[in-house]
């Protein structure tokens, strides 16, 4: 704890360090991924080979992509761009699957009528086709939240500053306060960063909790149509 | 006026879902498509508003070919109802009867102020405007989407099954209110259903298709119980059996029409 006192100035910049790291990769990955997950979920071609390419992406061991990255990308191994770029790249591992399955949770029924009363194929995809894919994209966001907040730590191991440096200097100095800390900082940043998206997704997504009760009515409704 | 010119659709899969079919649908008249399950009736409407591009043959609305006109701008300009209401779940109802008017143009305020008027012409209580459509019961959400059907005023409408998954009840309230609308509105309704009495009820013209997207006779409600076209069709509608095969018997010197059970229908008054 007093540790924690004497170096809650320190704590506090890394965690804004680490936010600077990855909240652009979340974005980053979300908005990358949408059209691949589209593309994935239109042509049946397209979805083994970009899934597979994705699963292949996020076999790749973590130390291993930030240190294949600089050659290619012609940046500095410490470059904190570098670091966002590879946590953009398994962002978009994680959540391109989630992406495709939010495109085809769209039921095909509600895409026909929307193409029936005169949307453009444009306009369907903003109008109607990404807003109903909302809630799922936004659960694999929640995972690519978590998992980038964590993978960013990975990077104070080559020397990008962030929650993880306190790791890594708690280690090499025997501070197991320290180490602690760095633990529960990332937890917390995590967390407040879910808990956002969430916020976020309620208010984009009004209808989507109401209506989430209702598909389970209706569901019902149906099988006792059915069962009649 | 719809006309189908020796209209054929054949799916890339082999699939012939509608087989040369030649019928016009009259302006201002509901014309029902009735048959079985598959028998191309979701196909052969669809080929109204080019949904479904035929690959023989012709579709003309007013003697002009739909193939030549813009398949988005035709769409907009044509009233299309379907099962489930096919309301966009993520707006709300007086949002999803504005969105064929909003997407061509008209201004927000009018839209909106026109989408409640529809509410009423449906039956629908304006304070439902708010809600999203998960919120209403069946009955409610078709008649939303029938309110959307008709929000730009269009000459024609289309109906797939409109009333199919919503209870009897609540199917035959509709159907009247259905009947009252078309009095009022004298739309070119083109209307499917696989429940011959519902054809019969609502059709001016009832058009009763087979397995294989043939059309087995296309006439008044009457005139196909007087004269059907064939076994199938004297089958399909149970001209000889049931309720359809009336007779009179004479009840105290009044004529009462009875069914082949035996169930009273009705009396005879002239
Ligand atoms: N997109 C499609 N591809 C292949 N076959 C189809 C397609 N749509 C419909 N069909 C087939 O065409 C036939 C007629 O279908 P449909 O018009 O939906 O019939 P109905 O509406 O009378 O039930 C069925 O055999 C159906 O399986
Ligand atoms: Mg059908």
């Amino acid at each position: 704890m007093n540790w924690l006192w004497s170096n809650l100035d320190l704590v506090g910049e890394l965690m804004l360090v680490h936010l600077a790291l990855s909240v652009p990769a979340i974005i980053l990955s979300f908005v990358i991924s949408v059209p691949i997950g589209w593309l994935a979920h239109r042509y049946r071609w397209s979805r083994g080979v970009l899934l597979s390419l994705c699963g292949l992406l996020y076999a790749i061991p973590s130390l291993a992509l930030f240190v294949a990255l600089p050659p290619i990308t012609g940046l500095s191994l410490r470059s904190p761009l570098n670091l966002v770029i590879a946590l953009t790249l398994y962002g978009i591992a994680v959540i391109v699957r989630t992406s495709a399955d939010a495109f085809d949770s769209v039921e095909p029924d509600i895409r026909q009528s929307a193409t029936a009363v005169g949307y453009s194929a444009v306009g369907r995809f903003w109008g109607v086709e990404l807003p109903l894919a909302g809630p799922v994209l936004l659960s694999g966001v929640r995972v690519v939240i978590v998992s980038t907040v964590s993978l960013a730590t990975v990077g104070a191991v080559i020397g990008v500053p962030s929650l993880g440096s306190l790791f890594t200097d708690g280690f090499q100095r025997g501070i197991q306060a320290e180490i602690v800390t760095g633990i529960v900082a990332t937890i917390v940043l995590a967390l407040a960063l879910d808990w956002a998206s969430v916020l976020i997704g309620r208010l984009l997504l009004p209808w989507s909790r109401p209506s989430a009760s209702a598909r389970r009515l209706s569901v019902a409704r149906v099988e006792r149509v059915d069962a009649a | 006026m719809i006309e189908f010119r020796r209209v054929t659709k054949q799916f890339p899969d082999g699939t012939v879902a509608v087989e040369d079919v030649d019928i016009v649908m009259p302006p201002h008249k509901t014309t029902v498509l009735v048959g079985s399950s598959g028998s191309g009736k979701t196909t052969l409407l669809r080929m109204i508003n080019r949904m479904v591009d035929p690959t023989g043959g012709q579709v003309l609305i007013d003697g002009m070919d739909v193939a030549t006109q813009d398949p988005v701008q035709l769409r907009r300009g044509i009233g299309y109802v379907m099962q489930n209401s096919g309301l966009l779940p993520h707006r709300k109802v007086i949002d999803n009867v504005a969105t064929v008017p909003l997407l061509r143009g008209v201004g927000k305020r009018e839209a909106y102020a026109h989408a409640l008027e529809l509410l009423d012409t449906v039956g629908l209580d304006r304070s439902l405007a708010d809600r999203y459509p998960s919120q209403l019961s069946g009955g409610q959400q078709q008649r939303v989407g029938v309110a959307r059907g008709l929000a730009v005023d269009p000459n024609i409408l289309l109906m797939d099954e409109p009333f199919g998954a919503v209870d009897p009840i609540v199917r035959a309230e509709l159907q009247q209110e259905l009947l009252r609308l078309q009095g009022e509105l004298g739309k070119t309704v083109v209307f499917v259903t696989h429940d011959i009495d519902e054809a019969f009820l609502l059709g001016d013209q009832v058009v009763i298709m087979q397995q294989g997207g043939k059309i087995s006779q296309a006439a008044s409600p009457a005139e196909i119980l007087a004269h059907p076209a064939d076994d199938f069709v004297a089958d399909f509608v149970g001209a000889d059996r049931g309720k359809r095969a009336l007779h009179v018997t004479e009840v105290d010197g009044r004529n009462v029409v009875v069914d082949a059970d035996g169930r009273p229908a009705g009396v005879l008054t002239s």
